[in-house]
């Protein structure tokens, strides 16, 4: 498994990227591959419906003060917010032939993630009927997936020192009941992102191996 | 030669599928594995690529419409043969009833095999499970057309025939209606918005969780009115704050309304959050007042009209609609005399406030004309019983009726 470590990168270029490393995995050109990143403010919508539009809670000068982009991205689910202190990761995996069940892939990276909270003394896990990695009743990170022939692109999304006032301006992935939270505000401390990516890089490597 | 699509088993439990968007119309030429359509599960999405080369003749369900695993979503056809047209499939998908999903329709008729044998082979192809199911419910096997391996009945393909006949699952029965072409010509079809749909889901999953029962108290607001009526227009409570603080304190006095079940548990919430429900342009919206129980009532008037005001100009936070115990939902508002609400999940009790208005009453065995109202509980019956129920309602009742500053 190769793991690229590629820092900021905006939103619209990461989405290029992974489109052609889909394509490029499709063809047997790479092997599997993890993209590790970080966006700068972006709200993403889905294409179900209005795509999430009317989950966002902000009009839009409130969002062109905050220097948030809204962009579209082709992938279903609902209104997601990226920013500085989130860690992103990308795996371009191919599922096929012994790997076909998005459930399970989407519980391995649910995984990934349990355990890099553990190594921080968190214990994170699943909420029934809501994807991605909880602590009570706050959504720690968040998971979105996407597969072409059985080739993943989009992925997970761990908020660590991540601005959860940012969450205000939408009501994540449409599940009005439940806040957010990030490694940070768990600790009550700032957390180190290349150590998180370090974590998340070896737990990935054990699940996936 | 014709080649059907159909919805991929994208997991071993997953055993159906929604479809995001069709990439190509009836009509359009198509390679092999070019991505015909994308369908969801779960938060998953996926690429359906095309299985054959040559021209899309049939597209068999819509975007936003949730397929079973293996039913038909599309016919492609060779171009050449698309001329001739595929006269055996069109005539087969046209004994469907419009708009449905053609693969639900049990299969049998069509078949020109003799019954019996039919019947031998379905059944030496299903589990003990299946049929065990099928037995249940007086199905016989032979009519229900199966999608497992080399056509073998599931138990989902059971569950389908059943839901599909009205056997099970009124939810179900309800989304096949508004498939089935209901609309007449002049009748205007609008999609719903994400709101509505997650309204939509949110009730009928209410209705399917708890053991609704609703209960209804008549309550004497007079001595609350001549309160309101003694405090000047800038401060004035609302009837609704009062409301809401008489619940808070009753629900401390009888704390499994403020409670949810999870799986065999009981969880009796420490905090007391009181949602109220506000009605939006197309839908409504529950704002949260947190520790309703510690405030006081300027502070819980303030916070109904913050919230509301908010609530309206698309101003709220996630954090303002998380964290509700209990519902307040007020329909008399619009003249309802009463209501009888749905619960808010996972709460287990729910509060309708009907018209305040004045009627005549007995007071002291007298006719007078009195403030009155209607407040109705629902009530999760799994939990707690009308005895229960009644308790808590004479909470709200003495305390609306004789206020005062919080009761020993």
């Amino acid at each position: 498994m190769e793991v690229r470590r590629l820092g900021r990168v905006p939103y619209p270029e990461a989405l290029a990227l992974q489109r052609e490393l889909v394509v490029e995995r499709q063809a047997g050109r790479v092997g599997d591959l993890l993209l590790l990143v970080e966006h700068p403010h972006v709200l993403t919508l889905g294409v179900r419906g209005d795509g999430g539009r009317s989950h966002i809670l902000a009009p839009a000068d409130v969002l062109a003060a905050r220097s948030v982009d809204v962009f579209e991205t082709g992938r279903g689910g609902d209104v997601t917010y990226h920013g500085p202190g989130q860690l992103v990761g990308y795996p371009i995996i191919d599922l096929n032939p012994d790997r076909r069940d998005v459930h399970r892939y989407v519980r391995d990276l649910e995984d990934v993630l349990i355990r890099v909270a553990a190594d921080y003394g968190i214990e994170a896990g699943r909420v029934p009927g809501l994807t991605g990695v909880w602590v009570g009743d706050r959504k720690l990170a968040a998971i979105g997936v996407r597969i072409a022939r059985w080739v993943t692109s989009h992925g997970f999304a761990l908020n660590v020192t991540t601005d959860l006032d940012y969450f205000n301006l939408i009501v994540p992935c449409g599940v009005a009941d439940r806040g957010v939270t990030s490694l940070a505000d768990l600790l009550g401390r700032d957390v180190n992102g290349a150590d998180v990516e370090d974590r998340v890089v070896r737990h990935f490597g054990d699940v996936f191996a | 030669m014709a080649t059907d699509v159909v919805m991929p088993q994208m997991g071993e439990s997953i055993t159906e599928g929604t479809i995001v968007r069709w990439m190509k119309k009836v009509g359009d030429r198509i390679d092999r594995d070019e991505p015909l359509l994308e369908i969801t599960t779960d938060k998953v999405d996926a690429e359906v690529p095309s299985p054959a080369a040559g021209i899309v003749v049939q597209i068999l369900a819509k975007e936003g419409e949730t397929v079973s695993v293996n039913h038909v979503l599309a016919v492609i056809d060779a171009p050449d043969a698309v001329a001739a047209a595929p006269a055996q499939k069109t005539a087969a998908v046209a004994a469907a009833p419009a708009g449905a999903a053609p693969a639900r329709t049990p299969q049998g008729s069509a078949q020109s095999k003799p019954a019996v044998s039919m019947d031998d082979a379905a059944r030496d192809r299903t589990s003990p499970l299946v049929r065990k199911l099928a037995k249940e419910h007086h199905v016989d096997i032979s009519q229900i057309h199966g999608t497992g391996i080399s056509g073998r009945v599931t138990k989902y393909d059971v569950l389908d025939y059943l839901e599909q006949t009205g056997q099970a699952g009124q939810a179900g029965q309800a989304g096949q209606a508004g498939r089935a072409g209901l609309a007449k010509p002049g009748d205007r079809v609008e999609p719903m918005s994400v709101m509505r749909k997650k309204i939509a889901e949110h009730m009928v999953l209410s209705r399917r969780t708890s053991a609704h029962v609703h209960t209804v108290f008549e309550v004497n607001f007079s001595a609350i009115a001549r309160i309101r009526q003694a405090t000047p227009a800038a401060g004035k409570p609302t009837y609704l704050a009062f409301i809401v603080a008489a619940v808070a304190r009753a629900l401390r006095a009888v704390p499994v309304l403020n409670s949810s079940v999870d799986g065999d548990s009981v969880v009796y919430h420490k905090d007391i959050n009181i949602g109220v429900a506000v009605a939006l342009e197309g839908g409504l919206i529950v704002p949260v007042i947190k520790h309703a129980d510690t405030r006081d009532l300027p502070d819980v008037s303030a916070a109904i009209a913050d919230l509301a005001g908010r609530a309206r100009t698309k101003q709220l936070t996630p954090e303002d609609v998380a964290g509700g115990t209990f519902t307040v939902t007020n329909p008399g508002m619009l003249g309802a005399q009463f209501g009888t609400p749905i619960i808010n999940q996972p709460q287990t009790a729910i509060l309708a406030v009907g018209a305040i208005e004045k009627r005549p009453a007995v007071v002291n065995d007298a006719l007078a004309v009195q403030t009155m109202a209607y407040l109705a509980l629902g009530f999760d019956h799994r939990i707690i019983d009308g005895a229960v129920a009644d308790g808590f309602m004479s909470h709200v009742k003495q305390a609306l009726e004789h206020w005062g500053p919080e009761p020993a």
